[in-house]
């Protein structure tokens, strides 16, 4: 390969993680499908070392720090969440729970410096689990970077359309 | 439906078990909502900080029954029956807010902040029996209203034991809350977390003060917690959970030899000596608990700083709807909904005077314990449900609350405690509040006649 050929190829791949949109799509498509098919440990893989996952409980909440959320992670607690998620004793998961999402509408919403994707989706997700049958839908904020020539995710935030209910337990993560 | 007689209620409820009816029955849940929450208990509704101004209100429930808590013009806290004198419609829709009266959407009858009639509009048309000075047209108020230390309880009985005298020690459970601030003074802050199951009202206080379950329901998040890596990134609020996680995870000697539940009339309970401050935060050097300590020995003077902190209550249940922890200043509010429905409101306390990072770590900790999607939570709405599938099989009769009932002895303010925190002396003596409300004739029926 020549050496135009190489900043070619670099500029093509490096600049472009997460890339344009249809690259974001693939990505978020890629999560879903990891959360619907229990493969947590890899959709843990997917956040930086520093990354949140934030399901607030009000609409437009500003922070997650002043006030409560239906979940609040930071990497120390997601790794916690995941590592349940597979306890032979999580009670609230026996039966388990089947789930199917559907991601739609997704867009960059900014550019950062550092090659990271502010990219707005919306969900809708069923969840099954002994005879009952639950819908979330929302929209979802994922700020992606690229890290070591992937995508990984720096903070996801879900803003589910209910998110003031009284719902019953969340154990999947969205 | 006949409601069961009072000598037949009062069999449900033998020494040391009751009978499965009481949480599958709906005569007796809608019996609960007449005698209970409709009675002489005082029922807790809110805070008085969540309406500060005059028109301030906050919609709400006593019970079942929409009600609307509202700051008046001359700054008394009234409660009013949601409901148009009218047709009967819902006034208030939205939950919280400021006005200056409020108006019904169907045809504009509108009321005072006190629920008084104000105004109807198109008024000559109706009878001449029609008087609009007529009391009973109106937003009715709530029978009796009275705070303790700010926080607004509701009974629907015209007589009856007063706020006090039915709080009886518990009073000094809410006092360990305020005291907490070093300015003297709390309010309702952080927004609120509600969360849903399939059971009646009461498995939900039968496990709030419950020592013996959290090292099984709890396994698989003290199995995480324990097994993970402190040296991974937390911006402070992952490690408030893990550190609780973990603590749930102290063996069942902690809970019998270092923990004790008391017990007091009227069927409330706290869990006290859990643990002191120095286990849930980061250490007594931590430096945010530091600045709190020093904020309150300023304030308090020394030693009263020292007497505050050591109070050591972990839940506080006071029947039959409201519990609360201090160290953390978390409140809790129960709402029945059917017999097998219930949902609970959570609300966090900010402390006047204390550094703001102790509010952060209210809001990790809420996020913790009342988050919909906890770690924690979850498993315990699990076995609320499968609570009510197990007792709706019908197999065994009787429900089993005897633990500690016989090395069980008495306290000087007026109940029992258990000989340590494993005892179910709290469950049975909410069943004692239970009787004596179910049973008598003082309540909602006399009322009625009234």
């Amino acid at each position: 390969m020549s050496a135009n050929a190489q900043l070619r190829h670099a500029a093509a791949d490096t600049p472009e993680l997460p890339g344009d949109v249809g690259r974001c799509e693939d990505f978020l498509v890629h999560e879903a499908s990891l959360l619907d098919d229990g493969r947590f440990d890899e959709w843990l893989a997917l956040f930086t070392d520093d990354a949140c996952y934030w399901v607030p409980s009000e609409p437009n909440q500003a922070s997650p720090h002043d006030t409560v959320s239906l979940i609040y992670d930071d990497r120390r607690l997601l790794e916690t969440r995941v590592r349940r998620l597979a306890s032979p004793r999580i009670y609230s998961q026996e039966p388990p729970s089947r789930t199917s999402r559907m991601i739609g509408n997704v867009r960059i919403e900014a550019t950062q410096p550092d090659g990271g994707r502010l990219v707005r989706s919306k969900f809708v997700l069923v969840e099954y689990r002994r005879e009952q049958q639950r819908l979330f839908a929302g929209t979802c904020l994922h700020q992606l970077v690229p890290l070591a020539g992937v995508i990984r995710i720096k903070m996801k935030r879900v803003n589910l359309v209910n998110c003031d209910a009284p719902l019953d337990g969340l154990v999947v993560p969205f | 439906m006949q409601p069961p007689p009072a000598e037949d209620l009062a069999k449900l409820i033998q020494p040391g078990r009751v009978h499965r009816r009481l949480y599958t029955d709906p005569a007796i849940f809608d019996l609960e909502m007449e005698r209970i929450f409709g009675g002489p208990a005082w029922v807790y509704l809110g805070h008085e900080s969540q309406i500060k101004q005059p028109g301030d209100y906050f919609a709400t429930r006593l019970g079942r029954k929409p009600v609307v808590m509202v700051r008046d013009a001359d700054r008394a806290v009234r409660v009013l029956h949601n409901q148009c004198a009218h047709r009967g419609a819902l006034v208030v829709a939205t939950e919280k807010g400021n006005t200056s009266e409020f108006i019904c959407c169907y045809h504009g009858w509108t009321y005072h902040l006190d629920g008084k009639l104000k105004a109807v509009p198109l008024n000559h048309g109706y009878p001449s029996e029609f008087d609009p000075a007529n009391p009973n047209v109106a937003m009715l108020q709530v029978s009796r209203v009275t705070s303790y230390r700010g926080f607004v309880f509701a009974s629907e009985a015209k007589s009856g034991p007063s706020l006090e005298e039915w709080l009886g020690h518990m009073t000094t459970s809410f006092d360990d809350l305020i005291d907490r601030a070093p300015e003297g003074e709390i309010e309702v802050a952080g927004g609120v977390l509600k969360h849903a199951f399939d059971a009646n009202w009461k498995v939900y206080f039968e496990n709030l003060c419950d020592a013996a379950h959290p090292l099984f329901v709890h396994r698989s998040s003290i199995d995480a917690a324990q097994q993970q890596s402190d040296a991974v990134y937390s911006d402070g609020s992952g490690e408030i959970a893990i550190r609780q996680m973990r603590q749930n995870g102290a063996p069942y000697s902690f809970w019998e030899t270092q923990v004790g539940i008391w017990t007091t009339p009227n069927g409330h309970s706290y869990l006290g000596d859990y643990h002191d401050d120095s286990k849930l935060v980061a250490a007594m050097q931590d430096p945010v608990f530091r600045g709190y300590i020093d904020a309150l020995e300023k304030k308090k003077g020394r030693e009263e700083a020292r007497r505050i902190l050591e109070v050591r209550r972990w839940n506080s249940n006071v029947y039959p709807n409201v519990s609360f922890m201090s160290q953390f200043q978390q409140l809790r509010v129960v709402y029945p909904i059917a017999v097998n429905r219930t949902a609970v409101h959570t609300y966090n306390f900010r402390l006047k005077g204390a550094p703001e990072q102790m509010f952060r770590n209210t809001i990790s900790f809420a996020n913790t314990v009342n988050g919909t999607g906890s770690l924690v939570l979850t498993d315990d709405l699990e076995i609320y449900n499968r609570l009510d599938m197990g007792l709706s099989s019908e197999g065994a009769e009787w429900v089993q609350i005897g633990r500690g009932y016989r090395s069980d002895v008495a306290d000087s303010h007026g109940g029992r405690r258990g000989k340590n925190s494993t005892s179910e002396v709290y469950i049975r003596n909410m069943y004692d509040a239970w009787v004596k409300l179910m049973t008598q004739t003082g309540g909602a029926s006399a009322r009625a006649a009234a």
